[in-house]
């Protein structure tokens, strides 16, 4: 597994990247469900070597401290961390 | 065994451990049980995988030596849970967090990032430290702050329980 999808109503590209063991990664994943949209995500933890160092270096593209979740909208905004109200707005 | 599997027991087991042993160290679980007894799942899981019980909501290395500071309870807690209600999960609240009198919010990571750590233990690196004239070097629990004056650190914190690679060098 690298990257899973969800479908949902299309809302451009969103990508979420997460580990399977994080508390507000989850709080995430189930806010995008709730909202119904059309997503991507990953769970970096379950990668290895080569695959998780490249993941690694996407994340810190858009988020230079390596945290998550990292959501990525449209290839353009980055939202870190469970920040619900901002999440809601930007998926509008 | 399945490392990705965790048992609910052992989920129940560990949680009422950690209940108590915050209760017993002046602190507080998130009081919101369903969150809170995922991330044991979680830490648990990390147990498994990698053998320490590394921080559920940041990238292990894999490596214990990397990864000290994000043993659970993390370096990272006590200074999170003063400016911001919580600890980075949020497995760990403010007393005030935990009688709802304050909501947190998401708390910025605080960790350095990967380009930015330091890959030798604490230990190690402050053993080398010059020797003054002080009789005994004292040492300091990274996870609480406890302090001693003996030859070396004790096999377990008696404040916080963390275990003696997380001790520091301090004079
Ligand atoms: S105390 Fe630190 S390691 Fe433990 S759950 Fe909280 S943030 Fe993670």
């Amino acid at each position: 597994m690298v990257i899973e999808h969800v479908n949902g109503e299309k809302k451009g590209k969103v990508m979420l990247y997460a580990l399977s063991t994080c508390g507000w990664c989850a709080k995430t994943k189930g806010l995008l469900r709730e909202l119904g949209v059309d997503f991507d995500y990953m769970y970096v933890d379950l990668l290895e070597g080569q695959e998780q160092d490249n993941a690694m270096n996407e994340v810190e593209k858009w988020n230079p401290n390596g945290s998550f979740p990292t959501l990525v909208i449209r290839d353009k905004k980055s939202i870190i961390g469970f920040r619900e109200e901002e999440i809601r707005e930007a998926l509008k | 065994m399945n490392p990705a599997v965790v048992d609910e027991t052992e989920i129940d087991r560990l949680f009422k451990t950690l209940k108590n042993e915050a209760g017993n160290g002046g602190y507080f679980l998130n009081p919101d049980v369903d969150f809170t007894k995922n991330l044991v799942r979680g830490l648990l899981k990390n147990e498994h995988r990698y053998g320490y019980s590394a921080c559920p909501c940041r990238l292990a290395s894999g490596k214990k030596e990397e990864d000290l500071d994000i043993i659970c309870p993390c370096i990272y807690r006590d200074p999170d849970l003063n400016d911001f209600g919580a600890c980075y999960c949020a497995l760990y609240v403010s007393e005030a967090v935990a009688k709802g009198k304050k909501i947190t919010g998401p708390v910025p990571e605080r960790r350095p990032p990967r380009s930015g750590r330091i890959k030798k233990s604490a230990i190690h690196i402050l053993s080398t430290a010059p020797l003054n004239s002080l009789p005994l070097p004292v040492w300091r629990c990274t996870v609480c702050g406890y302090l001693c004056a003996r030859e070396q650190p004790p096999e377990i914190c008696p404040v916080c329980k963390a275990k003696k690679e997380r001790f520091e060098r301090f004079i």
